[in-house]
């Protein structure tokens, strides 16, 4: 069994580094530096796990030998880049998709008919550096079959996930899970890129009627009317996963925050604009998630 | 006449330089910056730019040094309204006190504590560029009325406007003066939070057609609000929005609100957003929009 991750970011990292455990594991970064440095020091998991596994980098997709999995982990933003550099090859291969967001399986159909995998991931971690992640929310990567995909085939990659150390299950349909994970991102990361705020007890405090739980429980209303009118019932509830997430202890700092601080570009448009791209088709009011959607694409414009 | 001025920042200094040129009148200033007060004492209080001028006038910081005021002009910042009213409000026991604050609410923290107000609302801006010395940036008109709930008589208000008048700082003394007072912070609260979340200008916020339409949400809103309680607006906050967006008018100006977050100071959100969404709430009116741009930069500061 061969597998390649393509996108060795904090959730590319942990795939990565415990598939290696248990088949061989092929990394496709974006800089060849960081494709030497993983060849020599191997990749370092601290935190949740303590283990250190060998991973065979490239960063020149022509350098790939064939692969039975893929795993797209880059950005939502970089699906497109990572799509095209397998497009034409690897006919044996299934690949996944775990972007947050909703759309990226189309961009990777557009590149190729491999079946593909949906997931979404609520494992979370921190890059210390090029070659070691510590991983910080072992929670569980939830995937389904896109199109026509067999079950069996999401069923093996889940076992194989498991088998590695990771938590993951498969899912008939997906749609409720990855539904679920939109709209509690649309809300919390546009929420924290806006603030500067961690995603903290803020999020879910409502004593006060100026208090930030007020606008968040909108958010994730609005959210669900227009999961309700695309016909998804959500897995979850957004409105209890922010609760929860907001007791762990430990504030979240969301790659979205993370990015205007950075002055880079968001994951806005395939998370947020997919929010309220689906709010105009299916005929729906969402009048506070357009808000939120204009003010983060808005704060990017700033940069320039 | 004697006049005190509470609150001797920029917009307070325009008034306490300008009305200490009239032989009638003696101003007073009560201010808490010790160096300012002490620069004023020493040197008089200068201004320059738009007008130069200098005033001489008795600054202190302790208020019970103020003797009987026929006149106070509260300037300070809304959130200390209350504070510096408690501490100044035996020098206005026979007298009237007027507001030319940003934002709701400051007449009603003020009645709280002296019998005889006015409602005030003021365009010039400045900056204090050193104990002293304020830079005058821009002239504009003062609009003066009684306060309704606890009224200061219609001779006051007209003599207070006529000193103002002869000093150098325009004022028109009027029944009601709710609607310049709107107008102002309609305009303000539909403009400047949306600069300080996304750290745009105003230009650049009006030229983004996605974004341009926010703003025109949040005044919509606050123009059904201010339509509730029968206030008629002077001008159409629109019309002074896109006017202020013209390349030589105010296209580079940075809101003061987005000069505040960058310094991360508090901001005045809650008398302005916050101020429509509490009179929204009393008229039942709703105003979905302020609540959210209140809760964000309430959570922006929050994050400090």
């Amino acid at each position: 069994m061969r597998i390649c991750v393509v996108g060795a970011g904090s959730i590319g990292s942990l795939f990565a580094a415990h598939l290696a455990t248990v088949a061989d594991v092929l990394v496709l970064t974006r800089r060849s530096e960081h494709a030497r440095a993983l060849n020599e020091r191997g990749l370092q998991i601290s935190g949740r796990h303590d283990f250190t596994a060998r991973v065979t980098a490239a960063s020149d997709p022509r350098d790939l030998a064939d692969f039975d999995l893929g795993i797209v982990a880059t950005k939502a933003n970089g699906v497109e880049e990572a799509a095209a550099s397998l497009g034409g090859r690897f006919p044996a291969a299934t690949i996944m998709t775990v972007q947050n967001g909703l759309g990226a399986e189309e961009i990777v159909r557009a590149h190729g008919d491999w079946p593909l995998i949906s997931g979404v991931t609520f494992m979370s971690g921190t890059k210390h550096s090029d070659t070691h992640v510590e991983y910080i929310l072992d929670t569980a990567t939830w995937i389904g079959p896109f199109g026509e995909t067999p079950f069996d085939r999401v069923q093996e990659v889940a076992n194989l996930l498991v088998d590695s150390g990771l938590k993951a299950e498969a899912l008939q349909d997906l749609r409720p899970a990855q539904w679920s994970k939109l709209i509690f991102n649309a809300t919390v990361n546009g929420v924290a890129a806006l603030t500067g705020l961690p995603h903290d007890e803020h999020f879910a405090a409502e004593a006060e009627v100026a208090d930030l739980g007020h606008l968040v429980h909108e958010l994730v209303e609005e959210g669900k009317r227009v999961a309700a009118a695309a016909g998804v019932e959500l897995h979850d509830d957004p409105w209890e996963m922010n609760v929860l997430a907001t007791r762990r202890g430990s504030a979240h700092y969301p790659s979205m925050l993370e990015d205007v601080e950075s002055r880079r570009r968001t994951e806005v448009e395939l998370i947020n604009g997919a929010l309220v791209r689906e709010a105009v088709r299916h005929g729906v009011e969402a009048p506070l998630q357009t808000a939120l959607y204009r003010l983060v694409k808005a704060r990017e414009a700033s940069y320039a | 006449m004697r006049v005190c001025i509470v609150g001797c920042g920029a917009v307070g200094s325009l008034f306490a330089a300008n009305l200490a040129q009239l032989d009638d009148v003696e101003i007073w200033a009560y201010d808490l910056a010790q160096e300012h007060v002490d620069a004023i004492n020493r040197d008089g209080l200068r201004l320059s730019g738009a007008g130069d001028v200098l005033g001489r006038l008795r600054a202190t910081t302790d208020a019970a040094d103020l003797p009987p005021c026929d006149f106070g002009i509260v300037a300070t910042k809304a959130m200390h309204t209350s504070d510096a009213v408690a501490a100044t409000a035996h020098a206005f026991a026979g007298g009237c006190v007027a507001t030319v604050q940003n934002g709701l609410g400051n007449e009603e923290a003020i009645a709280q504590q002296v019998e005889r107000v006015i409602r005030g609302t003021t365009f010039p801006a400045g900056k204090i560029v050193a104990p002293g010395h304020v830079q005058w940036d821009v002239k504009g008109d003062t609009t003066f009325g009684p306060f309704e709930a606890r009224p200061a008589p219609a001779g006051e208000v007209a003599r207070l406007a006529d000193a103002c008048t002869r000093g150098g700082m325009p004022a028109k003394a009027v029944e009601d003066a709710r609607g310049p007072q709107w107008r102002k912070v309609i305009f303000n609260a539909s403009t400047n939070p949306i600069g300080a979340l996304t750290g745009l200008t105003h230009g650049r916020v009006c030229e983004d057609p996605a974004l341009r339409s926010l703003v025109s949400a949040l005044v919509d809103e606050g123009k059904a609000v201010a339509a509730a309680q029968r206030i008629e607006l002077d001008a159409d906050p629109e019309e002074l929005i896109d006017h202020a967006a013209r390349p030589d008018v105010a296209y580079d100006h940075k809101a003061s609100m987005l000069q505040d977050v960058e310094a991360h100071r508090q901001t005045e959100i809650d008398y302005l957003n916050g101020g429509i969404v509490r009179f929204g709430d009393e008229h039942g009116v709703a105003t979905p929009h302020n609540r959210a741009i209140w809760a964000l930069v309430r959570g922006l500061e929050q994050s400090w």
